[in-house]
């Protein structure tokens, strides 16, 4: 049922079945590094190349996922899936293997938000039984696409993000569980005109202020009915602008607001700077820490709001500015 | 007209909320780094000029043995934490700019001898080939042009 102008109420709520987490070596020593699934200690993950090794992350947790709800490849329906390669490389060539029928997405680092919207749609008009929603991220592979070689010698500014290497992958499905995902609110792009791509966060939070914004509107909610709203990757100082922006709008989120990117590493002993950023950052927060704490029951009703930089070298270059999306996902235990 | 006067009051508190690292701090860090690194190539040339080579070969040594020093650095990944400490003190040697051209061989190395060496190991380093050769140009196109006036 579309609910207001940008948001979607399921009638029948899809249920969040399982979900995994595979991980890099940083993020395993980071805050949150006991509740991954997989660290994995060699950030090649056994290949060649940082691309290699993000697809078999990639995989790793898809089959991770799977295993955990009990399900084969063959008994998942659909594959939402998406990272921050050119093209999409990593993702297909990370469920190449699966033989899923799938959809390619980009949504910069919000994809995990666009994958489970498409996903929890597909299983609430019927279209089939269980989704696999799939993202991921890799340090190495980033930096090479989007700044420099890893050993070029430069100095990173404070407000620069650090990718985050992992990649997080999602059953949805009809089966029961104690998660589902009642909600969704589409983002739209939202573009301030900035164009400093080593800043991120602060392009990145007029979109994640519209879209939460608009799931409080379209759902007639205030900040207090959610036990968290919780962003993908606006750091330290995106997270400083979205409560300045909030503000504006007369919402106060500052008591239940968190943020995927300054969840995920230590600021002060990991030199991360303004954050974790990458698909792989909310994803794989979502799974290890997010998650659980709705299944127990400690959440009951979450707002998940990856955000991206929809920016390219190529745009970049062209002095192009970095516009911003953000999707919102309501998650509640049942 | 009234977008772009938004974007730049955007542009404005955005400025004015993002932390910076230290100017000060910074500057002395670089002096720092990139006095050892001057200190290093002056003692190469001393010892050069001691063993009997005249003094631009002496240099073409310094040089040549700060360049090797840089790339195996690099190929450790040390120098991308010396340059992190020493900022600019680290990137404006010949050291930085023998890190430009290792950095991207070591990247890309798996892209191919051709494709991937051979047509991005001068991706960060091509700018300032480029455009040190056209400037030193330029300056002997003015000093072509002033010896021909008899000014020099």
């Amino acid at each position: 049922m579309i609910k207001g102008k940008q948001s979607i109420a399921f009638e029948e709520s899809p249920y969040i079945l399982s979900s995994a987490s595979v991980v890099g070596k940083k993020e395993g020593e980071g805050p949150l590094g006991k509740m991954f699934d997989m660290v994995e200690e060699e950030n090649l993950f056994g290949e060649d190349t940082w691309e290699a090794a993000e697809s078999a992350m990639q995989k790793q947790a898809c089959l991770l996922a799977l295993g955990k709800a009990h399900l084969k490849p063959e008994d998942i329906q659909f594959l939402y899936g998406g990272d921050l390669l050119r093209q999409g490389v990593a993702t297909s060539m990370g469920v190449e293997e699966l033989n899923i029928p799938m959809f390619g997405l980009f949504g910069a680092c919000s994809t995990s938000g666009e994958a489970l919207a498409l996903a929890s749609m597909g299983v609430a008009a019927g279209y089939g039984e269980s989704m696999l929603a799939v993202t991921s991220s890799h340090f190495g592979s980033a930096e090479k696409e989007f700044r420099f070689p890893l050993s070029y010698a430069s100095q990173r500014p404070l407000s620069a993000h650090w990718t985050v290497t992992g990649s997080g992958a999602f059953v949805v499905g009809k089966k029961r569980s104690h998660v589902r995902v009642t909600g969704v609110t589409v983002g739209k792009i939202v573009d301030y005109g900035l164009k400093d791509s080593q800043n991120m966060g602060a392009c990145m939070a007029p979109a994640a202020c519209d879209t939460i914004t608009r799931n409080l509107e379209d759902f007639g909610r205030t900040p207090d009915d959610y036990n968290r709203i919780i962003t993908g990757d606006l750091g330290y100082v995106g997270q400083s602008i979205l409560f300045d922006l909030m503000r504006g709008k007369r919402i106060d989120i500052k008591k239940n607001h968190m943020d995927c990117g300054m969840t995920i590493f230590d600021q002060n002993t990991q030199d991360t700077h303004a954050g974790g950023s990458g698909c792989g950052c909310a994803a794989t927060t979502l799974s290890a820490y997010i998650l659980p704490k709705i299944e127990r029951g400690e959440w009951k009703r979450v707002l998940f709001v990856p955000t991206g930089a929809l920016m390219s070298t190529v745009s970049y270059n062209e002095g192009e500015s970095v516009p911003g999306i953000a999707h919102g996902i309501v998650l509640e235990h049942c | 007209m009234d977008k772009k006067k938004q974007q730049q009051a955007y542009e404005n508190y955005v400025k004015q909320k993002t932390p910076v690292h230290n100017l000060p701090l910074n500057m002395v860090k670089a002096f720092v780094t990139g006095g050892i690194i001057c200190v290093v190539g002056e003692f190469v040339l001393k010892w050069c000029e001691k063993a009997g080579l005249d003094k631009d070969i002496s240099g073409g040594w310094a040089s040549l043995i700060l360049i090797l020093l840089s790339v195996v650095l690099t190929g450790f990944n040390i120098y991308p934490q010396i340059a992190k400490w020493g900022g600019a003190g680290a990137l404006v040697p010949i050291t930085g700019f023998a890190n430009s051209v290792a950095a991207p061989a070591i990247e890309y190395q798996k892209e191919g001898q051709v494709m991937g060496i051979g047509c991005k190991i001068f991706t960060i380093a091509g700018p300032v080939i480029l455009y040190g050769v056209f400037t030193s140009w330029l300056l002997g196109l003015g000093y072509w042009i002033l010896k021909a006036a008899n000014i020099l």
